[in-house]
């Protein structure tokens, strides 16, 4: 475990990009295992239930769904070559790219809108007569789905959001190609979005 | 060691293959999907997804280049996870 | 032995104190916009305080009301929500932070030969949401349908139902959380990233070996329980029925996910006690820590296994049998680690030259008290045990043991052993020893009788009792009075120190960590010039 990376590191105001680096995978760590939390109670309750959870995943839309996958994996691969262009010092092509997975992002979102009015609309939210009308199982499947992908797109809408900013910073040369921790962050974030994605897709959708 | 700017630069190269392999794995996944394998589906498309998973943090989250010890605490993560799950189920199944 | 002049990597000159050099700031903004760890510290250490006031009355009141059977002083839906409130403070706003956030932040940085934490901003924020916690803690009191009556631990389906605002409550705790989280990931990149040069590892104090593995535990752990108070508060909304029993939900589930955070809670409250003391011990017996590496690692394994017994709350919950027998056997197995740092502490007093004072007495304390709640803990770890104590006052004089025994005497340790360099000042040892002996006999006449109590089968959490408990009752409300009259002297006769307290050297204790060879209190940026280590930490012989 000896590490002896320690050589004058250490003064008030410093630059460390690897332990801002370290600060913001821990932060991913929890981001992980709070949607880990949803993951063990889908466990569990499909477990309990997988003929219920086996037809209610056939109501899903697939074809929105693979859309909405196609979607963040795209934004995942704008982001990365923003980061790297902006580390060859190509600003006007990374804010390109920046640009781009942020509208990824948001069309993710509106994709995501009319996905939720269309099972509104069949009656299938939260609480509602037809879903109590049904099986415990139906109505599991449904409150981990709208718990699930509810809180991520929460997430998205905060990478949105946190995108935009960056964006700013890279515009104002406050993000620059000798300094751009921020946005190397920000990826990161972005990415774990698509991994949590990358999970709920198969899981609700597809697995029926 | 020097600390700073030590991004390595990776190809665009690399990043439209990883990217091309994501786009395969869905489609794979998909199809996987149609085939119907019974209680083999969960494991299947979980398997699909860990690939893609794994794809997305070696490359594009860099996890492959940074130091040994992100991925060591990665692991940790991962590791606290799984056992939580887990043991839930020695509860569970057992009931 | 005592070599009290060794001023080796700083000299006086360097730099005015923390509490009068504030930074870019003056005034009260030079403590609420501070980055500096030391002032942060403070502030949390006032705040801590402050509610931890607030949760004794409580207790005292509590203990007032169980005086006599029926109503004493307060209706028995006031006791149902004092003792939640009791529990949401002490637990949420004392015990978790206490040792981390306020001993951790103004300890760690220095022991690791550092001028901050990693992330100074974010380390206020921290703070931040600490304050923003509490307050919205205080604000549930008084508005919806009245304070939370859940107890602590808001076990559905009786939190979707009450009609109490347990919604603002549990996002009082959610938010407290994430206080908690940020301080965690602040101290695990401080100490991979700011440690002095020739600072390995295997010779960074052992406090900060503790504060490594609480933090771990803090960032895993605590995103667990903030899903899960998530998922309540969505319930209260909008009925998604995952707790919920009649629509298909299990609330055992909610015990698991409940447990998984807050078993490994109880390591994030007693491990940076265990660092405290560990670094009291040595400097107390003049001789170098036994077994360094089986404490060191006795942390890690602690916050390790720690994490896996969750299931011993449940036992009477109706899991499966088969998760009853692993979780009492996992529950077994970490007791081995913490035995191995008794064992080691006490083994770093055999032969050494025992110095008595405050610090010492107070971790002597620590260790007996902290020992009869690890062994009452074991009790209750043996499943046919567990059966008859569950749920009795034999679990709550357990815990108290060890959160009031362990953590809190951990940090009364601390606070005596640190005071002299957080404020530059001594307080009278005579009276803080006095102190210390009345809060120690008190402490075992109230809670070892509630052991007694649980025994003979006195429910927990009941605001009535049957006359054959009359006894017990009285004995520990007696108790409840001595020990809080050990607190207020205590408090008092730090409080005066403040003012009238001598001038402190840099190293009253004859210590041999890094803080005590800068001066006390200590300057802004801690080192003029970051110190080169060669040795270990105790370096006695």
């Amino acid at each position: 475990m000896d590490e002896s990376h320690t050589t004058s590191e250490s003064s008030a105001i410093h630059r460390d990009d690897v332990g801002s680096r370290i600060g913001m995978w821990l932060f991913l760590f929890t981001e992980l295992i709070l949607f880990g939390g949803l993951f063990l109670l889908y466990a569990v309750y499909r477990y309990l239930h997988p003929q219920e959870f086996h037809e209610a995943a056939k109501e899903l839309n697939v074809v929105l769904g693979a859309a909405n996958t196609l979607i963040l994996l795209t934004s995942s691969f704008t982001m990365v070559m923003s980061i790297s262009y902006l580390g060859e010092g190509e600003k006007k092509k990374s804010l390109l790219a920046l640009g781009l997975t942020i509208a990824l992002g948001l069309a993710f979102l509106v994709n995501k809108y009319f996905e939720w009015s269309a099972k509104f609309h069949h009656g299938l939210y939260p609480n509602s007569p037809e879903l109590a009308g049904r099986g415990q199982g139906d109505n599991l499947f449904y409150g981990l789905y709208y718990s699930m992908t509810g809180l991520h797109g929460l997430h998205v809408l905060v990478g949105v959001v946190l995108l935009s900013v960056v964006l700013i910073y890279i515009v104002k040369d406050k993000v620059t190609p000798d300094n751009f921790i921020v946005l190397d962050n920000s990826g990161l974030y972005w990415h774990l979005v698509d991994i949590i994605w990358i999970y709920l897709f198969p899981l609700f959708y597809l697995i029926t | 060691m020097q600390h700073g700017q030590e991004h390595t630069l990776i190809k665009a190269r690399t990043y439209t293959a990883v990217y091309g392999a994501l786009l395969v794995l869905t489609v794979i996944t998909i199809v996987v999907a149609r085939m119907h394998l019974g209680r083999f589906s969960v494991l299947g498309a979980l398997v699909i997804a860990s690939i893609k998973a794994g794809l997305v943090l070696l490359w594009f989250m860099h996890l492959k280049y940074e130091k040994k010890i992100f991925f060591v605490m990665f692991v940790v993560a991962v590791a606290f996870l799984t056992i939580a799950i887990g043991l839930t189920f020695f509860d569970i199944a057992y009931r | 032995m005592s070599d009290t002049s060794s001023v080796a990597y700083g000299s006086h000159a360097s730099g005015r104190s923390y509490l009068v050099e504030g930074g870019r700031y003056s005034g009260i903004l030079s403590w609420l916009l501070t980055t500096d760890h030391k002032r942060i510290a403070i502030l949390y250490l006032i705040s801590v305080l402050a509610l931890y006031f607030v949760g004794i009355t409580l207790g005292v009141l509590m203990r007032l009301e169980l005086l006599t059977p029926g109503e004493t002083i307060v209706k028995a839906q006031t006791y149902n929500a004092m003792f939640t409130l009791h529990g949401v403070i002490m637990i949420f706003l004392f015990v978790i932070p206490a040792v981390p956030a306020i001993f951790g932040n103004f300890c760690l940085p220095i022991l690791i030969g550092a001028k901050d934490v990693a992330f100074p901003r974010i380390n206020l924020m921290s703070w931040y949401l600490y304050i923003g916690g509490a307050m919205i803690a205080v604000i549930a009191l008084f508005t919806g349908g009245g304070p939370p009556d859940t107890g602590w631990t808001f076990y559905a389906p009786y939190s979707l139902r009450t009609g109490t605002n347990v919604t603002l409550g549990v996002f009082a705790a959610f938010v407290l959380g994430f206080s908690s989280i940020l301080t965690g990931l602040n101290f695990v990149t401080t100490i991979h990233r700011l440690r002095a040069p020739g600072m390995t590892w295997n010779r960074m104090p052992l406090f900060v070996w503790a504060t490594y593995a609480t933090a771990w535990v803090q960032v895993l752990a605590t995103p667990i329980i903030g899903i899960t108070l998530l998922l309540v508060i969505l319930e209260r909304f909008f009925g998604v029925g995952i707790f919920d029993p009649t629509k298909g939900g299990d609330p055992i589930l909610f015990q698991h996910l409940f447990w998984i955070y807050s078993h490994p809670a109880v390591y994030i409250m007693i491990l940076p006690g265990m660092g405290v003391i560990t670094e009291i011990i040595p400097v107390f017996a003049r001789r170098t820590i036994f077994g360094y590496k089986a404490i060191a690692y006795s942390s890690v394994a602690i916050a390790a296994l720690g994490s896996l017994v969750w299931g011993h709350h449940m036992f009477v919950s109706g899991q499966s049998y088969t998760a009853n027998v692993i979780f009492s056997f996992i529950t077994f197995l970490v007791a081995i680690p913490s035995a191995i740092k008794v064992f080691n502490w006490v083994a770093t007093l055999y032969k050494g030259s025992i110095l008595i004072a405050p610090p010492f007495l107070f971790a002597l304390a620590f260790i007996f008290l902290f020992s009869i709640g690890g062994l009452t803990g074991l009790m209750q770890g043996a499943l046919s045990v567990n059966v008859h104590i569950h749920d009795t006052y034999f679990v709550v004089g357990h815990f108290h043991y060890v959160m009031f025994g362990g953590t809190a005497f951990a940090f009364f340790a601390g606070l005596h052993y640190w005071y002299p360099k957080m404020f530059g000042r001594m307080y009278s040892q005579r009276t803080a020893t006095l102190a210390c002996t009345i809060m120690f006999i008190g402490f075992n006449v109230f809670y070892f009788t509630m052991l007694v109590l649980g025994l003979q089968g006195m429910p927990r959490r009941y605001y009535d009792f049957l006359p054959q408990f009359q006894m017990g009752h009285t004995i520990a409300t007696v108790g409840s009075w001595i020990l809080v009259t050990g607190l207020i002297i205590m408090f008092a006769n730090l409080l005066m120190g403040l003012r009238k307290g001598e001038r402190a050297a840099a190293d009253p204790w004859g210590g041999k960590t890094l803080e005590w060879q800068i001066p006390s209190p200590p300057p802004h940026e801690n080192f003029e010039e970051i110190p080169v280590i060669d040795r270990g930490a105790y370096d006695y012989d």
